[in-house]
């Protein structure tokens, strides 16, 4: 054999190690699945939205706004009584509608005289993500379409209005019910514009936190091994639970540290979104409660430990320091795909499987989290909150029998499991 | 009275077989060299009698504490010295011992300290970062850190490595005084002069078996050897 081919014999060797690959594996595989639940939501995009509309006006030119929207959109009710705009609201929650448009009695009579007239329309909006508003925004474009054939409708027909109402004859009056609150003059681009500020704000942050800390933790434990300073630590009169909590607290409380810092921020942050332009949050409901903060503040600090529980498991397969650097990628990976998805989509959005997964990331709770307390949606923080505590639990357990077995040493576990396995294979 | 009592040992890393059931006591302020070549089996036995490794059978007593039931029990009373141990590099050597003895002593924490410093004999560089020790520094500052608990087993793996003839010596001197006064030393070394000067009793151990035992003039004298290094090449082949 060549030396070059020496050389890379032996390098190929030393590199083909679980550590290399075991993290890339488990990239491919949930990548493989997110590809898959990515494009359900794409096909959910491409669908044509589904409304509903009263026509009370029953005219000309009510007419022509009917027609559009019978033209780009599925019609799931529509009614000429007023009176039918509850039940065009619950027919349209069950139909997954989006949006119920109201053509008031005197919607043609107004334009005649020179009035814009008015479109009400009730938005039912059901996440704040950045795909979740691409269909509100298709059918805030009807209105435009609208507006520009009822303006050719009276100009050649040489009705006498002035050329303010001829070029922009209607107006919206709008009312967007989301999450059990209704926002009276507020659409859901411009919800959606305000959540997207936090969107790519908060899981940044929460991202960052988590890697920092998690980071911190398994190169502590891959500098006790490679310094060679766990051998007598774990010699010396102490349980190797007070081992095990000793680091886990210790990187807690500057993970704590770091949470404080980043609600303070977050506090600041939120004050100064209260009157974002024209809309006021806090008239509106959208600001968060002391208590919620507090709920947060939770949300982000379990996250903190489960996350170095996950670490410190990481840590105890760390050889050394520059195998720890391979192992917080599954860290990074996790902290990255919850702050992806909470971007572009709301939990309540998601198909029922990425739901699920998503859930089951303990990283993505403290970035659903603003969103879910800002629309009382305690339900999905609290239950969170307990996951991520009993996936905490469950893995400080492991690492304390991992730190009680020779593995930490030895890099295997010992006679008791192994026997066991043996006896399930026979 | 034994402080070690070892019966029919045996350590397995999966399907190899490290320890093959060894058996062998030290008593109260013995010191008792375990040799052999490299895989033998001394670090292993070092390191279960450490409670570092669990054990696949057999029995193992330290001052009466079983291994398997009072781990905690036995790691107040020894002191382990890796062969290649190292200490925490962003704390001072000094920080370094206080941070050890703060697991032992509760009332004479500074006598405590101050007879690691002594051990360790650092003259001012004991104040200094662990980082900027030389290879022998920091040695004897772990050699210091061992010893200072006065503990009732230690066990060293090569105590003197990495240390030049002068520092080895010092460090020799010291494992035989810390034995006259009770300690019981349970060693691995390399260096046969070493161990003829050092131990009591020695156990040749190759392969995972013990081959041989006894006190080193008794040895030379059934192996009709000058000294330990003629027994070991006659013994160990």
């Amino acid at each position: 054999m060549s030396a070059l081919g020496n050389i890379i014999k032996k390098e190929v060797r030393e590199l083909m190690t679980p550590t290399t690959f075991v993290p890339i594996i488990l990239i491919a595989i949930m990548f493989g699945s997110l590809g898959n639940a990515i494009g359900s939501i794409e096909e959910e995009i491409e669908e044509r939205p589904v409304i509903g509309y009263i026509d009370a006006d029953n005219s000309n030119l009510s007419f022509i706004a009917t027609s559009i929207l019978n033209n780009f959109a599925d019609v799931a009710f529509n009614s000429t009584d007023i009176a039918d705009i509850n039940t065009g609201i619950d027919e349209l929650k069950n139909e997954e509608g989006i949006a119920l448009y109201i053509i008031p009695s005197n919607f043609s009579e107004n334009i005649y005289n020179s009035i814009p007239g008015e479109i009400k329309i009730y938005w039912i909006m059901r996440g704040a993500g950045i795909l979740d508003s691409i269909t509100s925004a298709v059918v805030e474009e009807l209105i435009n379409i609208i507006n520009v054939n009822i303006s050719y409708e009276l100009i050649s027909t040489n009705v006498t209005v002035n050329a303010t109402t001829a070029l922009t004859p209607t107006y919206r009056n709008e009312t967007t019910y989301f999450k059990n609150k209704e926002l009276p003059g507020v659409s859901p681009s411009e919800i959606a514009g305000i959540m997207s500020s936090q969107s790519s704000f908060i899981p940044i942050i929460i991202m960052m936190i988590i890697i920092m800390a998690g980071s911190t933790v398994i190169s502590s434990m891959a500098l006790e091994k490679e310094n060679k300073t766990l051998e007598t630590l774990l010699t010396l009169p102490v349980k190797r639970v007070s081992i095990v909590a000793g680091k886990i607290i210790s990187s807690a409380i500057i993970g704590l540290m770091l949470a404080v810092i980043y609600m303070i921020g977050f506090s600041y942050y939120m004050s100064s979104l209260e009157f974002s332009g024209s809309i006021n949050l806090a008239q509106l409901g959208l600001v968060l409660e002391p208590t919620e903060l507090l709920l947060l503040g939770l949300s982000v600090f379990v996250t903190l430990i489960a996350a170095l529980s996950l670490c410190m498991l990481l840590g105890t397969l760390a050889k050394n320091y520059k195998s720890a650097q391979t192992l917080t990628f599954p860290v990074t990976l996790f902290a990255l795909i919850p702050m992806f998805m909470t971007m572009f989509k709301d939990f309540d959005t998601l198909p029922l499987a990425l739901k699920g997964f998503l859930f089951g990331i303990p990283f993505s709770h403290p970035m659903m989290a603003p969103r879910a307390l800002l629309f009382d949606d305690y339900l999905l923080v609290i239950s969170g909150i307990i996951y991520v505590v009993i996936f905490s639990i469950i893995l400080i357990a492991i690492v304390v029998w991992v730190f009680k077995t020779d593995r930490l040493l030895t890099g295997s576990t010992n006679k008791k499991l192994k026997s066991l396995f043996k006896r399930k294979r026979r | 009275m034994a402080v070690i009592e070892v019966k029919n040992l045996r350590k397995n890393y999966g399907s190899i077989e490290a320890v093959k059931g060894i058996s062998f006591s030290v008593n109260q302020g013995e010191i008792f060299g375990l040799i052999g070549p490299n895989g033998a089996g001394k670090t292993t036995t070092l390191r279960v009698l450490s409670t570092l490794l669990s054990i696949t059978s057999g029995t193992v007593k330290i001052m009466d504490y079983d291994l398997q039931q009072q781990s905690n029990e036995i790691r107040k009373i020894i002191s382990y010295l890796p062969e290649d141990a190292g200490a925490y590099k962003n704390l001072t050597g000094k920080r370094y011992l206080e941070f050890i003895a703060n697991f032992f002593e509760k009332n004479n924490l500074k006598d405590m300290i101050d007879r690691g410093e002594e051990i360790a004999d650092l003259g001012e560089r004991i104040y200094d970062k662990v980082d900027t020790y030389s290879k022998g520094m920091m040695r004897k500052l772990l050699v210091g850190r061992a010893l200072m608990t006065f503990p009732k087993l230690a066990i060293l793996d090569e105590p003197t490595s990495g240390l030049d003839v002068n520092n080895s010596q010092e460090i020799r001197k010291l494992v035989k005084s810390i034995a006259r006064q009770g300690t019981t030393i349970l060693l691995s070394s390399h260096n046969m002069l070493e161990v003829e000067f050092l131990c009591n009793r020695i156990a040749l151990i190759s392969q995972g078996v013990i081959v041989e035992s006894g006190t080193p003039k008794d040895l030379m004298n059934k192996h009709n050897a000058k000294n330990i290094e003629e027994v070991f090449t006659r013994v160990v082949r």
